[in-house]
């Protein structure tokens, strides 16, 4: 486990490889929460800082792109394919399925920290749809019954 | 290059460097925009193409255009008003109407609002469309700013002012598609400027009308109101005077019908400004420390320093601004002088500005437990509560101010104008070394451009001036400084382009161009300096009495104590 100085360190440095550009903004954005897990403000404000950017230009592109998130997420990050192919199949129901074993909604985390269950559109395997994926790891032909075993696994 | 095009049918040979809507404009053709910002003070064009009502037919294209942001081209052929455009710009409208709560007869923005009027103008009587709000219909009030998101119609033009007007770049567009809005904003000076140019009620000024209301119909409070310079030449704005007006005297007269008990004037404080600042900066220019010396009258630049040249806190002088010092002595010397417990006073100021709200909060203007000012009421605020009690300013009397705190030089006049602090120092700082002051007029100081630089004669001294007005001007002075670039002794900075005459807070004319109001009050307020009397702040026989009998002299401890403040680092806000 890294200390948040060394933390800290790893994203100066690579900032100041790239000449504090701010026009590298989404480059250093992906390696900051690659580092942190995630993006929370006062982060957002050091690397506006380092850029001579204001947070609110920060703040934007963060809040744009799904793939960044302000919140820390869980231990087990699962995706629910909601791209047409698996739609048709009934990807909602798997979500609706997790939603409830998890106690959570599309987005969260669950309390303990050990799940985070998002949705994406389309991950490129509309042969096996219905799809999901935990921490990349893809399983297909899914039906809502096998949802459960599944989340036993982790 | 030269290209030939064809709108309505009309040959037109224009630079290809335009677009069909600049070109449209210049011959007078009118194609309706919402989004679409020309801000002439500093040339940007902001035209990010966002909301569509600007589309027009292009002969040879399938899709309609955006005129904002599509250049003119050899042979083009454009029509702005074919039935299809018009049937095009209703839906694109009525969408927008979709998603906004048509709360109208309630809205602040009713009868100014930009989106109303191209609802009129496109005469759409029904929404054909049915929608949710994207957004909460609820006032958030951060800074004196009071936003409501479901009313934005995310045109940008609050970010763009923010980021390439004034630098500051507080706000910005958040989220994305259905969820899209203006982020919270971080570090606000409160200028008010990105509310000047929302076309909605999205961004609108917190208002002070019912504490004042409250004041003036309570026995035991003794109202006072002193008027900031800049509002003179803009309050006849809002009651059909040509820009520029001086409506002092009828303005005077309107707080009477109102029945405020006294009608004082803040240019007394600001003669009382230059009294203390140009001793400040004579005194630091014999011990050459803490040079240059940096105006300190404009709210949103000492928030600006405040927090993001913190390092440089000890440039600007300790002199309170005009209406802070007013209200000191308002609540002291007057107060003695009238026989009224101090406690039993309320000063109001009428500001052209949203960032004195925030100045007059602060906790540190305040002597003996009383907080130097009460209320700020800006212009536009002022005229709503005329309107409201029905008094129209045109058919008014003229007033004078009342004496005591109500003479004024014409030194305090230009404080509205970007340069006019500088200049009424140069004023009393001649006078003061050579005896006499041959030329009042400073020209090299005056102009409309974002940074001046000047060398004036005062005395035996030749004194590097330079001013700026917006703030974003402000950061690349500050950047000199920092560099050991900026060879100054004294700069005066105004936070909005312009100066005051162009306060966030000021009434917004919608009969013509920005840039000709700046124009127009600059030059009222020009001549009302040139009519007066006295020029020169050090002759104004109030001040003169105000000294004799009770501060002494300009920086003595009773004026220490008074009219000085301090300033902290707000860095880490």
């Amino acid at each position: 486990m890294k200390t948040n100085k060394e933390m800290f360190d790893e994203l100066d440095e690579f900032i100041d490889s790239l000449n504090c550009n701010p026009s590298e903004l989404i480059a250093i954005l992906h390696r900051a929460q690659s580092i942190f897990g995630y993006l929370p403000f006062s982060l957002q404000a050091h690397i506006a800082n380092k850029l001579k950017i204001s947070p609110a230009k920060v703040y934007g592109v963060v809040s744009f792109y799904s793939f960044f998130t302000m919140v820390p997420k869980g231990k087990n990050v699962i995706n629910v394919c909601l791209g047409t192919a698996c739609f048709v199949r009934g990807s909602d129901k798997i979500l609706e399925k997790l939603e409830e074993l998890l106690h959570i909604k599309n987005g969260e985390t669950t309390p303990d920290g050990k799940f985070t269950l998002t949705s994406l559109r389309c991950v490129g395997a509309c042969g096996l749809a219905p799809v999901m994926q935990i921490n990349g790891k893809t399983y297909g032909n899914l039906t809502v019954d096998d949802v459960e075993g599944i989340l036993a696994k982790y | 290059m030269l290209v030939n095009i064809k709108i309505n049918n009309k040959c037109y040979t224009e630079d290809s460097a335009l677009t069909i809507l600049q070109v449209a404009r210049k011959h007078g053709i009118h194609i309706p925009t919402l989004c679409y910002m020309f801000h002439e003070e500093t040339n940007l064009e902001h035209k990010p193409a966002s909301c569509r009502v600007c589309i027009v037919e292009v002969k040879g294209r399938r899709n309609l255009v955006p005129a904002c942001a599509t250049n003119i081209v050899e042979g083009m052929e454009v029509l702005t008003n074919t039935y299809k455009v018009v049937e095009a710009r209703k839906s694109v409208v009525e969408l927008l109407l979709s998603n906004h709560p048509n709360d109208c007869l309630q809205c602040s923005k009713n009868g100014r609002c930009e989106l109303q009027k191209l609802a009129a103008e496109l005469g759409i009587r029904k929404i054909r469309y049915d929608g949710v709000l994207s957004q909460k219909n609820v006032h958030e009030e951060k800074y004196f700013v009071v936003k409501n998101p479901s009313k934005c119609v995310l045109c940008g033009r609050c970010v763009a002012v923010c980021d390439k007007v004034q630098g500051i770049n507080a706000i910005s567009q958040s989220l994305r598609g259905f969820k899209t809005k203006i982020s919270e904003p971080f570090k606000c000076i409160s200028c008010g400027q990105c509310i000047q140019v929302c076309p909605t009620a999205a961004l609108t000024q917190s208002k002070s009308i019912d504490e004042v209301e409250k004041a003036l119909s309570d026995p035991n409070k003794f109202v006072v109101v002193n008027t900031a310079p800049a509002t003179r030449v803009a309050l006849g704005d809002e009651f059909n005077f040509p820009a520029g007006s001086d409506v002092t005297k009828k303005m005077v007269q309107s707080f009477r019908e109102l029945g405020f008990d006294k009608v004082l004037d803040t240019n007394f404080g600001a003669d009382l400004t230059i009294m203390e600042e140009t001793h400040e900066f004579l005194e630091r220019l014999k011990s050459k420390e803490n040079l240059p010396l940096i105006t300190s009258c404009c709210p949103g630049w000492i928030k600006y320093i405040e927090q993001f040249h913190p390092e440089l806190l000890n440039l600007p002088s300790t002199s309170k601004s005009p209406h802070e010092m007013f209200g000191a002595i308002c609540k002291s010397y007057y107060a003695e002088k009238i026989g009224i417990d101090p406690k039993k006073i309320y000063v109001v100021s009428l500001m052209p500005c949203l960032a004195k709200k925030r100045e007059a909060s602060r906790e540190e203007l305040q002597n003996d437990g009383l907080q130097n000012i009460d209320a700020v009421l800006t212009v536009k605020e002022y005229a709503e509560m005329l309107k409201m009690h029905g008094i129209n300013l045109a058919t008014l009397e003229e007033s004078d101010f009342d004496s005591l705190l109500g003479e004024s030089s014409g030194a305090a006049d230009i404080f509205a104008n970007t340069g006019g602090v500088i200049e009424a120092v140069a004023r009393t700082a001649t006078k003061w070394l050579t005896g006499k002051v041959e030329d009042v007029n400073f020209e090299a100081v005056r102009g409309l451009s974002g940074v001046r630089e000047a060398t004036v004669k005062i005395g035996d001294n030749q004194i590097r001036l330079c001013v700026a007005s917006g703030i974003k001007n402000a950061s690349i002075i500050m950047d000199k400084i920092k560099k050991g670039e900026a060879h100054y002794d004294a700069i005066e900075i105004m936070a909005c382009p312009g100066g005051c005459v162009n306060g966030g807070g000021q009434p917004i004319r919608s009969d013509m161009a920005q840039i000709d109001v700046i124009k127009a009050r600059q030059q009222g307020i020009y001549n009302i300096d040139k009519n007066k009397e006295k020029r020169v702040s050090c002759d104004n026989e109030e001040i003169q009495k105000l000294y004799n009998e009770y501060l002494g002299n300009p920086g003595s401890e009773k004026a220490h104590y008074l009219l000085h403040t301090h300033f902290k680092d707000c860095s880490k806000d």
